[in-house]
């Protein structure tokens, strides 16, 4: 159970029930739908950007604790960044929930999202803490950033 | 009884298995049964001359008669191997569907269908022209008479319905549905998937045209699943896959093909899974389907009575016990079925959660997935206590987070 407890903690938790970035963003300059089949896990990223830096985001969607918080957590570290510090960072989270990080120094980086590091021994819950940041990565590709 | 013992991976692995609905456990009996095959009597059946290849066709078609009675079908030819029941309904779509189906035809499904009951015929009606229409549940998740006679008419040409629903449980009436079907001139389709694990299945006291179920969730290994098909009906239809062993003369431009069941079995089979099947057909009649059924009527009104005094868990079924089978789906209000699963499994309590291969079900019930519970006569009432146990402790840690719509 304690793993589990680790897993669900007051930051996931928050996040997950009641967040603050789940609304719709008026005048965004893109928006991604991300979807996992299996589960039914449904998010709607929306991205206003100010040249180079991300101005603001938010999202919308349905699905599990996991899905939803990563989302909500994943905008609160990537508000205010840059595209290339975006992208660094996304890489990070997917290595870390992968576990291809080798030096735990570079989780620094991650802020609150490191919150979801357990997920990374809970292979069932993988796709769900990932959706946000592919969308997020399809995101910008899509897009030529 | 204590039938726990008689599944070695209750002794290797300290779990509450709440999943036969996906997939049941395999008694040593069928795992002895097939590592038996492999040691004494391997060898690719309808291929050699020699003794041991006739000893593996010996035991591949004994075990197609020994299915043939089991569900009462008038002939063993009747019956065809396929991987899974989704190719089995493959093969009557593409078969029987695209040859018979035309501009103004009706295909009826009920909306409780399993994908694997859907997606073909969505397929076929497409290429066709013709129409795919549903049956919907009412609010006691059940199939009404009003709903059945007015959704098949007589431009209605196959009816394809579960017997049991694999979300809600909900235990069809399919002998008047089929007679039904018949009355307007339509075929009729029978999943049993569900259904054969639990109870008896007479081919021909239910009059369907086509059965279909798959073997894994009856005991049998995975990989093996059964067409049964009326004879008058399967002689008519073209092959489905082609390849080694369905043919008769094969020339460079032409080929005829094998009489039944042959016809249908392309390639070399699952002979294993086939082995396997007939033990696990062995292991059901030697409980006996009464057996079965006392024990797991008992089981699923002591879950059901548990599971109601949870008030803050929601129960997707129907009120009619009589009418209700080995299957629960719930949800925690407020908390998401996946989080709700991962925090059972936790506890050592193995649900499925998600859509259960039901989107259109699921979508017309205004939920997106729902957490099933699935029994079998290896479950107990103590494995019942610990989903209720685990279910509190779920609701637990979601408590304080819940917001109240």
């Amino acid at each position: 159970m304690s793993e589990l407890d680790d897993l669900y903690n007051e930051i996931i938790m928050e996040h997950s029930m009641n967040s603050y970035n789940k609304k719709e963003l008026p005048n965004c300059d893109f928006c991604e739908m991300g979807h996992n089949p299996n589960c039914g896990d449904e998010i709607k990223l929306e991205l206003k950007l100010n040249g180079d830096i991300i101005e603001d985001m938010a999202f919308l969607g349905h699905g599990c604790a996991i899905s939803q918080s990563s989302t909500s957590v994943m905008i609160d570290v990537l508000k205010g960044k840059t595209i290339s510090e975006a992208k660094e960072i996304i890489k990070t989270f997917i290595d870390m929930i992968k576990r291809e990080i080798k030096d735990e120094d570079e989780l620094k980086k991650l802020e609150d999202a490191i919150a979801f590091k357990n997920v990374s021994n809970m292979p069932a819950r993988v796709k769900c803490a990932l959706l946000a940041w592919h969308t997020m990565e399809e995101l910008l590709e899509k897009n030529g950033k | 009884m204590d039938y726990k013992k008689d599944f070695p991976i209750f002794e290797n692995k300290d779990i509450v298995y709440l999943d036969s609905g996906a997939t049941t456990q395999k008694p040593k009996m069928v795992i002895d049964k097939i590592k038996e095959f492999y040691e004494n009597s391997n060898a690719n059946p309808h291929r050699g001359a020699y003794g041991l290849s006739i000893e593996a066709t010996e035991i591949y078609e004994d075990t197609r008669r020994k299915i043939s009675k089991f569900i009462n079908s008038r002939y063993s030819e009747e019956i065809i191997f396929t991987k899974n029941a989704s190719e089995a309904f493959n093969l009557i779509a593409y078969s029987y569907g695209l040859d018979n189906l035309k501009n103004g035809d009706e295909v009826v499904l009920s909306i409780m269908e399993h994908h694997s009951n859907l997606v073909p015929w969505q397929f076929v009606t497409k290429k066709t022209n013709s129409s795919l229409k549903y049956m919907y549940i009412n609010d006691e998740y059940e199939l009404s008479k009003e709903e059945i006679e007015s959704k098949i008419t007589n431009n209605t040409k196959i009816v394809s319905i579960t017997h049991v629903s694999n979300v809600l449980g909900t235990i069809n009436n399919v002998k008047e549905i089929i007679k039904y079907a018949h009355k307007k001139g339509a075929i009729a389709i029978l999943d049993a998937s569900q259904s054969i694990p639990h109870m008896k299945i007479d081919v021909q006291d239910l009059d369907a045209d086509f059965v279909v179920f798959s073997g894994h969730k009856m005991f049998a290994p995975l990989g093996i699943g059964v067409l049964y098909g009326k004879r008058e009906i399967l002689n008519k239809m073209d092959p489905f896959l082609m390849g080694g062993d369905m043919i008769e003369y094969v020339y460079e431009q032409e080929t005829t093909f094998a009489p039944l069941p042959n016809k249908f079995e392309a390639g070399t089979q699952n002979v294993e899974g086939v082995v396997g099947l007939g033990s696990a057909i062995d292991y059901i009649e030697k409980i006996g389907y009464d057996n079965i059924k006392k024990h797991e009527e008992e089981l699923v009104k002591y879950a059901r009575e548990e599971l109601s005094k949870l008030d803050f868990v929601k129960l997707y079924l129907t009120p009619n016990i009589k009418n209700h089978n080995a299957v629960i789906s719930f949800n925690i209000d407020g908390v998401h079925p996946h989080d709700v699963a991962s925090i059972l499994d936790a506890n050592n309590v193995c649900v499925r959660s998600g859509n259960h291969c039901a989107q259109p079900l699921l979508r017309s019930m205004g939920i997106d997935s729902t957490c099933r519970a699935s029994f079998h006569i290896y479950n107990n009432k103590e494995d019942v206590d610990k989903l209720v146990e685990a279910l509190k402790k779920a609701y637990n840690m979601f408590e304080k987070w819940i917001v109240k719509k």
